[in-house]
């Protein structure tokens, strides 16, 4: 057997599943988007762009996950870097693992749940009663855009602690003494040096992050009470409700589309920073 | 820096103190990484911490750059206290073992570093011209936009050794510079930092396990052995004048024969080896009767004899031979010394020799060559 036969060979099991799990359905998807929806729900043939011309009318999701996945990341990435930073710098050895697995103790609860104990600590009983008892009245937490916020940091931090952690834990400690030595006192030894070096952390953690909330509906469901809803809310309405699978399958097109353009400019991005790196791998 | 050959005289270091460790112990829990380190560096000279890993040196340099505070005792530079002043406060510059360059930095900009964290700012030409120069000196110009990666070992090596003394530090600290370079090069960096270390008039304190190292590059040795000092002195000093078995067998290759003294004289002392044999020797030190002791003799100072004819000197067999070229190292033995190493000038090969294994020689050696020490 030749080495490019065993290659192929080695291939085909992810490539069977990327055809059968990925290429097919999107092609249905997009096949569909140009159809009708059937008098009883569900699709008709026909080449249309009816149901892109009514993309504006799902408008306010597509805007709620545009502004609230960056956001999200981002505020993610600001609470998360000193979370990883601390781990992977700061903490001696013995207290390492303990921590490390409280960070993952949340994933061993469905995020179902833990999203239910949202509901109740920014429901009215909530963080809102204890902020009343100390004479601050009238605050609404649930079901508004920040409860939602509140929702995707928490649910997504470990995905964005990880690989700055892991990066931050490689980086090699003898760097910061070098910098150290040569006068840097020690937040500008942080600027340098500390947080070039955790460009790949940070960029794989984002890129994480950002394309799962581009997917989300459970949090916005549960949190957003109706209200604050993502495109992944407008899907679920779609096509398990209104039965309308041509718009759905349009608007999920649209929403493949976005996502595209932003990881490409992302990935530029953060190529141009990593550009003279032979370290950067981004994924 | 392959046409190196030539060394200046060394200046004479200075005798004004640069840097003092006065009764420094650094422990670190219950290990004693520096025991009552006592040391003075003089302004301008070149000094080595040689010993095994784990003898405390680099914690004694470790300590020097600020890295480590000193559990007791005070670490001085110029003559003030800094046991608790951090790395970055300190006109000290060191170069790491692998040299920590900044990866995501160019050559010029790894360089420039030291000098754009100094306050108040320097100018962007001021730096520009002083990274140009230290280029210049370290023979990397042309090498300004290259990624570190992008350089070889010893290029590394030297933009290590540039990006400290660029700075201009009132000392310049070397951890193991040279071990990661090849057999060939690490020779040729030897050759280079001494230049460097002359022309610059920096104080260098270098830390080695390399016996060679240290005796080919240092004005003065500083031997270390479990966190303590065992001696200081200049090279020639350490090996002619070793102040025990341990600094005799780490600078240089020895001969030893343990035994007791059983006469102690004016010039010579006598020692009783375990088989009754007694050989003579200086004492280096005090030595006192009865005393448990070693008879160093170097292997270069032993000869080897063909000739029946003369009656000094102990008979032994070659067990084995190693041609070295310039000279010939013998493994020999005696039935009462056992074996020992004797290694003989190409010339009285030439005269007497070649000796062959299994021949029976006559090996003797001056008095005066055999040197008695502490056993410890």
């Amino acid at each position: 057997m030749t080495q490019r036969t065993r290659n192929w060979l080695l291939l085909a099991p992810a490539g069977t599943w990327f055809l059968v799990m990925l290429i097919v359905p999107l092609t249905v998807v997009l096949i569909y988007s140009f159809g009708e929806r059937a008098t009883a729900g569900g699709y008709s043939p026909a080449f249309t762009f009816e149901q892109y011309a009514n993309l504006p009318a799902r408008w306010a999701a597509f805007k709620n996950t545009m502004v609230l996945a960056p956001v999200g990341t981002l505020a993610a990435l600001l609470i998360a870097y000193p979370v990883a930073y601390f781990l992977a710098v700061r903490v001696s050895p013995k207290w390492k693992t303990i921590l490390l697995v409280l960070v993952i103790v949340p994933f061993w609860t469905s995020i179902l749940i833990r999203s239910y104990a949202w509901i109740f600590l920014l429901g009215g009983r909530g963080i809102p009663a204890l902020l009343e008892w100390i004479g601050i009245e009238g605050v609404r937490l649930i079901n508004t855009p920040f409860s939602v916020l509140i929702g995707i940091i928490y649910g997504y931090l470990p995905l964005m602690v990880f690989p700055i952690y892991v990066n931050l834990e490689r980086l090699d400690k003898r760097l910061l003494e070098a910098s150290s030595d040569l006068g840097a006192k020690p937040w500008r030894t942080f600027i340098q040096i500390t947080l070039p070096m955790s460009i790949p952390g940070i960029a794989t953690g984002c890129m994480l992050v950002f394309i799962l909330l581009m997917g989300e509906f459970l949090i916005p469901a549960l949190l957003g009470g109706g209200k604050v809803f993502f495109v992944g809310n407008a899907l679920v309405d779609l096509f398990l409700q209104s039965r309308n699978w041509p718009y759905g399958s349009a608007v999920a097109v649209t929403l493949v589309v976005v996502m595209l353009i932003t990881v490409t400019i992302y990935m530029r991005l953060i190529k141009r920073l990593g550009a003279h790196r032979e370290d950067v791998s981004l994924m | 820096m392959t046409d190196a050959g030539y060394i200046p005289e060394s200046d004479q270091p200075s005798d004004t103190i640069i840097a003092e460790l006065r009764s420094v112990s650094k422990h670190f829990g219950d290990v004693v990484a520096a025991d009552n380190l006592n040391l003075s560096i003089r302004k301008g000279e070149f000094l080595s911490f040689l010993g095994p890993s784990g003898c405390g040196k680099t914690t004694a340099l470790r300590m020097l750059a600020g890295f480590e505070a000193p559990t007791s005792g005070d670490v001085l530079l110029d003559s003030e206290v800094v046991n608790n002043l951090e790395a970055h406060r300190r006109p000290v510059n060191m170069v790491f073992q692998h040299y920590a360059l900044f990866p995501h930095l160019t050559v010029e900009q790894n360089i420039g570093y030291g000098l754009r964290q100094q306050r108040p700012r320097l100018a962007k030409p001021v730096i520009a011209e002083k990274v140009r120069k230290t280029l210049e000196l370290v023979r990397l110009d042309g090498f300004e936009k290259r990624r570190i990666w992008e350089m070889s070992g010893g290029q590394q090596q030297r933009v290590a050794l540039a990006r400290a003394i660029v700075n201009e530090p009132k000392l310049l600290l070397l951890d193991e510079p040279l071990a990661a370079l090849d057999r060939k090069l690490r020779k040729e960096m030897q050759i280079e930092l001494q230049n460097l270390q002359r022309s610059l008039g920096i104080t260098f304190v270098l830390v080695t396990h390399d016996q060679e190292e240290a005796l080919s590059m240092s004005d003065r040795i500083c031997i270390m052995r479990d966190g303590r000092i065992v001696q200081i002195g200049s090279p020639r000093d350490l090996y002619d004048q070793p102040k025990n078995r341990y600094v005799a067998g780490f600078v240089g290759t020895s001969n030893f024969f343990d035994g007791k003294v059983s006469g102690t004289g004016r010039d010579h002392v006598s020692v009783t080896l375990a088989g009754g044999l007694i050989l003579e020797g200086v004492a280096v030190g005090d030595i006192a009767n009865g005393q448990d002791v070693c008879v160093s003799v170097r292997p270069e100072q032993i000869r080897l004899n063909r000739s029946p004819d003369k009656k000094e000197g102990f008979p032994v067999t070659v067990s084995n031979r190693i041609f070295l070229g310039e000279h010939t190292e013998y493994l020999v033995k005696h039935e009462s010394l056992g074996e020992f190493l004797v290694l003989t000038p190409r010339q009285t090969e030439l005269n007497d020799g070649p000796f062959n294994t299994g021949d029976t020689l006559l090996a003797s050696w001056d008095p005066g060559a055999a040197l008695i020490l502490d056993r410890a």
